[in-house]
């Protein structure tokens, strides 16, 4: 199958994923958390016109809703929530040395080959659309897992948290147009309040170890010492 | 159905009247009252659905049949016994000067949202609705682990929220390809509604749905606390005010097994294979084991407890997972049991951690000298849960080490061995606890032990003679999960 013969819709909803794709990617490799923030907002974005494209494609007014929560919590709330966090603990210079970069990219990579081949099963079931954009999602979710696994900053790990979640959003809008109404919106009130909860947290972390490092939160062990 | 909105109704008042108004003297009583309220709700409901059978609300939003309606009534009576408990505890908590009054106000508040939660996840017909539940109690728990604000209590909470939250993000990935295989069948405004689903479960693509439940099973598993993603339940568990030990022991790690069987009825249709019970056969033996084992090397008592709630419920898994009525029968009961005894354990671990001042086990000393009431309590609770005749566990226990001899007589041997260990991790750790001198200067405290008595009177009871309504309600929730009556 070639993508020059798919139509407008096709081609577009394709790219889109990729690029959904990619953001999860740049994520994994920055050290910097202004631009880590930067790049998960412009996920957020990509999520949005994904939307919009589909509710106009697809006639589903309520993609429309969902696009407008998504700009609303992931492009504009969390990050500005974050990076207003980052800026207040002054630790935006800080440069995070990530350690084995290349290993945790190469593992990326193949988390993404690893999720073509566990949804393998689903291939005679459906487009290449879906196919596709289920991949993307499932090593979205995968790679979410693999940047807090790799990061050690708190607010790296929301990121992480939170990309999660735009991946899971990706899966529910493009292979199934979306949930029922109900659901979307209980997931997207969930998602305000553990982001609202993130930011207590933040509070209570720095005024108990005085840094936003988790390593530094080692006091509690399975065998206790 | 009435019974329904009115039982979320008054949970969904509590939360806005603790959080809205301020600071009452008897803001206790008042949790107390609301919890018995809904007890009275919830036994109205289970007489109705007893009498009249399964209830689907008319726009099919809440389905409650013999399998959730014990569970509900289960959920209400733990909730309210352990409010009991609450109120004087935290009281006591108050006085010791570990909380403000703000924060009290979010205790009750988030008691309440934590019930209104657990509620939701068991009535609702949605199975998106059940996810968006689930991640709700643990939001309304989280700021519950870190309420005494040390640096144990927070790394406890950010493990909690981290972990059960990328996990159950796992369990929303497997709803979301339910949704995918259900809406081929058209109709897509119903295609995550249990009832329909149950229905035509045979149509559905058992390819995507066993796909599906590895990620359901993965997420709920988090929240059930299987091994390897138990790590966040001891920290949050120890970590956290002890009432809230009781209820996220006794409470949310039923209902998120609830929510994997339920999952699992609908693959199980699709599937016509046993995929889905190997898995959970697969989890529930190692976590039991597992658990077992660490008991031996806990220090803090909550600790010690919160290993106990894995293994057992690492055997429920398990028994569910074999299927057939004996097993289904048997998990049923054992869910019950471990309620009751677990929660009735930490109501007494609480007073006795009060008593000596500290959680660490070297330094709990003689209880039965100090304040009888608790020694013996702790004692009695540690022989119920530990499977000792006449206690209900026993009898759970037994129904499930004969379906798994009847099934898989190659398991009975590492059952027999896990259940050991775990006897003998128990009570090298309790016996010095109880007995032995009291250190001096330890006094006893105001403690409220009728919840416990409760507790572990019921527990003798279902081990005893289990009473006629109760065993034909296990029978017809039987004869939904398996297929097969008994």
């Amino acid at each position: 199958m070639n993508i020059e013969t798919q139509d407008f819709y096709t081609q577009a909803i394709l790219s889109m994923s990729a690029l959904v794709g990619l953001m999860s990617f740049l994520m994994l490799g920055q050290g910097r958390l202004p631009r880590l923030i930067f790049v998960f907002a412009m996920q957020g974005m990509l999520l949005t016109l994904t939307a919009i494209l589909a509710a106009s494609e697809l006639h589903s007014p309520h993609l429309y809703i969902s696009a407008f929560l998504t700009f609303a919590l992931k492009v504009v709330f969390i990050p500005v929530m974050l990076q207003k966090q980052v800026f207040a603990m002054n630790i935006h210079r800080d440069v995070e040395a990530l350690k084995n970069n290349t290993t945790v990219m190469l593992s990326g990579a193949s988390l993404m080959i690893f999720s073509y081949y566990v949804l393998q099963p689903i291939i005679h079931t459906s487009s290449m659309i879906m196919l596709n954009t289920l991949v993307v999602s499932l090593s979205v979710v995968l790679l979410g897992l693999l940047l807090m696994i790799s990061h050690r900053q708190a607010v790296a790990h929301v990121v992480g948290f939170m990309s999660i979640e735009n991946g899971l959003f990706f899966a529910a809008m493009a292979a199934t147009d979306g949930m029922p109404m109900v659901v979307e919106l209980g997931v997207a009130f969930d998602v305000l309040v553990a982001a609202v909860l993130f930011g207590i947290f933040f509070f209570h972390i720095r005024t108990s170890i005085d840094s936003l490092d988790v390593d530094m939160m080692n006091k509690l062990h399975e065998v206790e010492r | 159905m009435i019974a329904v909105y009115l039982l979320l109704f008054l949970s969904v008042a509590g939360i806005a009247f603790f959080a809205l108004t301020g600071h009452h003297k008897d803001i206790g009583k008042l949790n107390t009252y609301i919890n018995a309220m809904n007890l009275a709700i919830t036994v109205w409901l289970a007489t109705t659905v007893y009498q009249h059978g399964t209830i689907l609300s008319e726009s099919k939003a809440f389905l409650i049949d013999s399998f959730n309606v014990y569970l509900i009534v289960l959920t209400a009576f733990v909730g309210f016994t352990t409010s009991l408990f609450s109120a004087p505890y935290m009281a006591h908590e108050i006085e010791l000067g570990k909380l403000t009054e703000g924060r009290l106000k979010l205790y009750y508040s988030m008691y309440q949202g934590f019930m209104l939660a657990m509620y939701l996840v068991l009535t609702t017909n949605n199975m998106g609705i059940m996810w968006v539940a689930m991640e709700g109690a643990t939001l309304a728990t989280v700021l519950l682990v870190s309420l005494y604000r040390t640096p144990e209590s927070i790394e406890a909470a950010w493990k909690y929220f981290i972990l059960c939250g990328v996990g159950i993000a796992q369990a929303l990935f497997g709803t979301i390809l339910l949704y995918y295989a259900a809406e081929k069948l058209g109709n897509p405004e119903n295609a995550l509604l249990w009832s329909v689903l149950h229905e035509e479960a045979a149509q559905l693509n058992p390819d995507i749905l066993k796909i599906s439940f590895v990620f359901l099973l993965i997420g709920y598993g988090t929240k059930i606390g299987l091994v390897p993603l138990h790590n966040w339940l001891p920290d949050a568990h120890s970590e956290g005010p002890t009432p809230m030990s009781a209820v996220l022991s006794g409470l949310l790690l039923n209902d998120a097994l609830y929510a994997v069987v339920r999952n699992k009825m609908l693959v199980d249709g699709a599937t016509q294979s046993h995929i889905a019970g190997y898995l959970m056969m697969g989890f529930g033996l190692v976590s039991f084991l597992v658990a077992a084992l660490f008991l031996h090397r806990q220090k803090d008592i909550k600790r010690l407890f919160s290993y106990s709630s894995i293994e057992h419920m690492g055997l429920m898994t398990f028994a569910f997972g074999i299927g057939g009525s004996l097993a289904t029968f048997a998990a049923l009961l054992h869910m019950t049991v471990h309620s009751l005894v677990k929660s009735a354990i930490f109501v007494t671990v609480g007073h006795a951690a009060q008593i000596a001042g500290t959680q660490k086990m070297a330094q709990i000393r003689g209880l039965i000298r100090t304040q009888p009431k608790v020694g013996w309590g702790l004692l009695i609770g540690t022989v119920a849960i530990a499977g000792f005749p006449p206690f209900g566990v026993f009898t759970s226990e037994f129904l499930v080490l004969l379906a798994t001899m009847r099934e898989y007589p190659w398991l009975t041997p590492l059952l027999l061995l896990g259940i050991g260990i775990a006897f003998s991790g128990l009570f090298r750790h309790i016996q010095p606890m109880v007995y032995g001198e009291k250190p001096e200067g330890q006094l006893p405290i105001k403690a409220n032990l009728i919840p416990v008595m409760v507790h572990l009177g019921f527990a003798l009871w279902l081990g005893l003679a289990i009473p006629h309504f109760l065993s034909d309600w296990f029978s017809q929730a039987t004869l939904l999960i398996s297929g097969s009556a008994l």
